[in-house]
């Protein structure tokens, strides 16, 4: 397992060379969006409005928190399930997004998409919760505060810990693995 | 006969959904102590030991072990010789869910209508089960249950002459498909007979057995143990990340049925396996 310390935001130059299976800790800057705020940025293009961020080199954690307890700094937060997320990929690679971090494995064309567009999927730990909240050091709501837990949030992470799951040349980390533990 | 005021249960469930939401059962840990030893995968195992980690600080910090904290499944045995009094017993178990999901900090995910998706905003209402039972006790599991495994649930309805290759067969392609987006290790809950309905309910009530716990019927404790073996040749690991276990335990209930039928339900339950239980 090689090992990378990474600043946030990642520009395409700084993820091209990783390789599935890579352990990153992440510092920076980073916005979550899941299902409903990705619908709402999709509409919003649609009617030819403008999006309340700016994409380019950031990453998207799909994650929706819970409510921050009194004297800490985040509330138990992990990445959701990306495969809900895959039809947006595309929309986000466009705005200029450079990684997603997630959980699980993706549709077939996701792997296509980060190869087309020099992205990379990142993989946390789903329900590493109470755990991975430790690593988030700043939280504010950016955008669509209406959704409640599903609105986007600008966080600061401070070495988030993460595994490159599909890299820039289209390589699954998970069909790698399950391949070498498969006994039937 | 005993009166019950319908008040009485909602500082119970209240109290449940947090601590379900909190504290992981010792159960639950041992089990990923005992994946540990058995695990290959050195991705699989740097997981394990995470989420170890992770359930003790929740316990420890009072916050909650997943930040899903689920629909509110809430499951009620009433003992036939109880009678209510008070308020509508559906609005007072809502109630306790209100305040347990806000006092405790969980996660609010429910939407008021499944098409225009609104959020409720304090994580009701609960789906409830009821269930008549023999006494003058009530008997309360709260069970805060997860998008990501919830949502690759199964079901079909085989023809008879299927047998349990047919059932063998459903319960391991449904795993397959689930992979890793059910956040594995994972507990199988079958449900086999009844109806479509209560084949799901028997499915989703088999997730709360303890782990390592056989069906009394040979027949069904030894389809739990093959199930459990084939499973974890699939090779798909903790999170999907490839690893030698990837099923904690397979649970088997069943229900009489109908002549023409074998109906089979897969609900899976992820490595997140809460639920909290207090009798009245
Ligand atoms: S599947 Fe379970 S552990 Fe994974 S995110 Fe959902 S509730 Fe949490």
């Amino acid at each position: 397992m090689k090992e990378y310390h990474l600043s946030l935001p990642l520009s395409k130059e700084d993820v091209k060379d990783l390789e599935i299976g890579d352990v990153l800790y992440l510092t920076g800057y980073l916005y979550t969006s899941r299902d409903a705020a990705h619908k709402r940025f999709e509409q919003t293009l649609a009617a030819g409005g403008e999006l309340p961020i700016d994409f380019t080199n950031q990453t998207i954690f799909y994650a929706g928190p819970c409510p921050t307890k009194p004297g800490r700094t985040m509330g138990s937060i992990a990445p959701t399930t990306s495969m809900r997320m895959d039809r947006y990929v595309e929309m986000t690679f466009k705005l200029g997004i450079t990684a997603m971090i997630g959980k699980g494995d993706r549709s077939k064309y996701v792997a296509d998409l980060c190869r087309e567009y020099g992205g990379v999927y990142l993989l946390s730990i789903g329900g590493a919760s109470a755990i991975i909240s430790n690593q988030v050091k700043a939280c504010e709501v950016v955008a669509y505060e209406d959704l409640g837990t599903e609105s986007v949030k600008k966080l600061y992470v401070e070495n988030l810990r993460v595994i490159v799951g599909i890299d820039t040349k289209g390589n699954v980390f998970q069909d790698r693995e399950i391949q070498k533990y498969r006994r039937i | 006969m005993r009166i019950i005021n319908t008040e009485a249960v909602v500082p119970v469930i209240r109290d449940l959904a947090i601590k379900a939401c909190y504290e992981l059962d010792d159960n639950v840990i041992d089990a990923y102590r005992k994946a540990l030893k058995k695990e290959e995968s050195p991705y699989s195992r740097d997981t394990l030991q995470l989420l170890i980690q992770n359930a003790e600080y929740a316990k420890k910090e009072q916050i909650a072990v997943c930040h899903d904290t689920g629909t509110a499944v809430v499951m009620m045995e009433i003992g036939q010789e109880v009678a209510w009094e008070g308020k509508s017993l559906i609005d007072q178990i809502n109630e306790g869910i209100r305040q347990g999901y806000r006092d405790g900090y969980l996660r609010k995910s429910i939407v008021r209508d499944p098409l225009d998706r609104v959020n409720t905003n304090d994580n009701t209402p609960a789906v409830i089960h009821t269930e008549i039972v023999e006494g003058d006790k009530v008997h309360i599991t709260v069970m805060p249950k997860g998008g990501g495994s919830e949502n690759m649930g199964s079901f079909t309805t085989l023809v008879p002459g299927e047998g349990i290759e047919g059932v063998k067969k459903f319960v391991l392609d449904s795993v397959k498909y689930a992979g890793g987006k059910t956040c594995p290790p994972i507990i199988v809950g079958v449900g086999v007979g009844g109806t479509m309905d209560y084949c799901t309910f028997i499915a989703k009530k088999a997730l709360l057995r303890p782990i390592g716990q056989r069906h009394p019927k040979a027949l069904y404790a030894k389809l739990e143990e093959e199930l459990i073996e084939e499973i974890n040749k699939m090779g798909i690991g903790t999170l999907g990340m490839g690893g030698t276990v990837t099923a904690l335990d397979v649970h088997i209930e069943y229900y009489p049925c109908h002549i023409t039928a074998l109906p089979v339900a897969v609900n899976l339950q992820c490595h997140s396996s809460r639920h909290a239980s207090a009798v009245i």
